[in-house]
């Protein structure tokens, strides 16, 4: 909050009152990524497509049942149902999660953790965070990471070694995967800092209403 | 004068075809159309898929751009401060602003690795003029991104004035730097900035 004083002068979303913490942060980030996506172009290149997918599907299929979870809490039975589902299949006849058997026989794959989760029961955002690692989360979706984090079963591995070695992994995959974009966002971005806020907050409203959002006919506003 | 007459109807022959393509398709039918028309080209093209940004501007240029509306999209990105620019100023935000898009666009087109594409069943009524069209586009082992297209019907037929990507609209993504800019530095400021990125895209570009 101190931070954020400094850097007044910038703040042009009311989403986002702490930006100059936030901007501190992203640039920490920023530097970081200088060191891990280098690791991630790495991986990618040397890792063979069946592996990289195994790999996306492996850590997947873990989520699913966390996904199914929260399906279930939002009151969403069917797509509950559905998750649960998927790891079934996937765990067994999928080989533990490695082939996505049951996105193949039409078990769609859904996308939910606890902060969509305290959005359909009413929670608003709160103010836009930036945080080192994790990067953009608004408060409310901080603090359903938190309960994530606490609930995910990679986390949870109780050798030291392995548990670190596999949070490392997805972490990879999850940088590797999103390689494709950084230089669509590079080029398109005038100011990536709120590139990445506006296209994280439209993104987020969009995972809590699964899609689903009404198309709203944006009109013109008149000039003051 | 009958002379005259059967020029221009020779003309109308030869121009029909062209016009009448876009003119009578349902919009969910012709984002099918064109997206199938785009993806033809780029599975068959090795440079586009190895990233040759030039090529698959040309084709973007061709295949995409008439389906478009830039005056509105670019409309929506700069918000309330687009009526207080002069008619030059549209216009010269707005042939800027498709130069970007252009390339961001041709960009994501170069990642593309034979996905498949989803078209989802659209409700669309006869007498609407403003649709949504959804279609998702499939990769293993991930959930599914959705791309949707905003679509107005204007007088020569169905035009695209926003790309939602995972539900981020590609145009209303621009607007709090599109008007924190004009707030320190005016319209021109904005267009200024716009040319100056297109510039150095192109400078940079392999």
């Amino acid at each position: 909050m101190i931070a954020a004083s400094g850097c007044a002068t910038t703040a042009n979303n009311p989403k986002d009152p702490y930006e100059g913490f936030n901007r501190a942060m992203f640039a920490v980030n920023e530097g970081l990524d200088v060191v891990i996506k280098p690791v991630a172009q790495g991986y990618d290149a040397a890792a063979p497509l069946p592996l990289k997918v195994a790999i996306g599907n492996f850590f997947g299929n873990v989520w699913d049942a966390w996904t199914a979870v929260n399906n279930f809490l939002q009151g969403k039975g069917q797509e509950g149902m559905s998750d649960v589902g998927r790891v079934l299949i996937n765990s067994t006849i999928g080989i533990g999660g490695a082939f996505d058997i049951a996105g193949e026989i039409g078990l769609t794959k859904h996308q939910e953790d606890f902060g969509q989760t305290l959005a359909r029961w009413g929670v608003g955002d709160g103010p836009y965070f930036y945080w080192p690692i994790i990067g953009p989360r608004t408060t409310r979706d901080t603090f359903g990471w938190m309960v994530d984090v606490y609930i995910d079963p990679v986390w949870r591995v109780d050798n030291m070694a392995l548990r670190n070695s596999l949070v490392a992994t997805r972490y990879i995959d999850v940088r590797a995967s999103l390689l494709p974009s950084d230089k669509v966002v590079d080029e398109a971005a005038f100011d990536k800092y709120d590139y990445v806020r506006n296209a994280y907050l439209q993104h987020r409203r969009s995972e809590i209403f699964d899609g689903q959002l009404p198309h709203e006919v944006i009109v013109d506003e008149p000039a003051k | 004068m009958k002379s005259l007459r059967s020029l221009l109807f020779g003309l109308f022959i030869v121009l029909a075809p062209a016009t009448a393509a876009a003119q009578e398709l349902a919009p969910d039918a012709m984002v099918r159309q064109v997206t199938e028309d785009v993806l033809t080209v780029v599975r068959q093209d090795k440079d586009i898929q190895n990233g040759n940004t030039r090529k698959a501007m040309d084709l973007v240029e061709t295949k995409v751009l008439p389906y478009f509306n830039f005056q509105h999209m670019t409309a929506l990105a700069v918000g309330r401060d687009w009526n207080r620019a002069t008619a030059e100023q549209k216009k010269r935000l707005t042939e800027e602003f498709k130069t970007l898009l252009v390339r961001t666009y041709s960009n994501a087109l170069t990642s593309y690795k034979n996905q498949k594409l989803v078209y989802k069943p659209s409700k669309i009524q006869p007498e609407d003029s403003n649709v949504l069209v959804r279609t998702e586009v499939v990769q293993p082992g991930n959930k599914a991104v959705q791309l949707d297209y905003a679509l107005e019907k204007l007088g020569d037929g169905w035009k695209v004035y926003d790309v939602i990507v995972a539900g981020v609209s590609l145009v209303t993504n621009y607007r709090d730097t599109f008007s924190q800019e004009v707030r320190n530095n005016g319209i021109d400021g904005l267009i200024s900035m716009l040319a100056n990125r297109n510039k150095q895209l192109e400078a940079g570009k392999k």
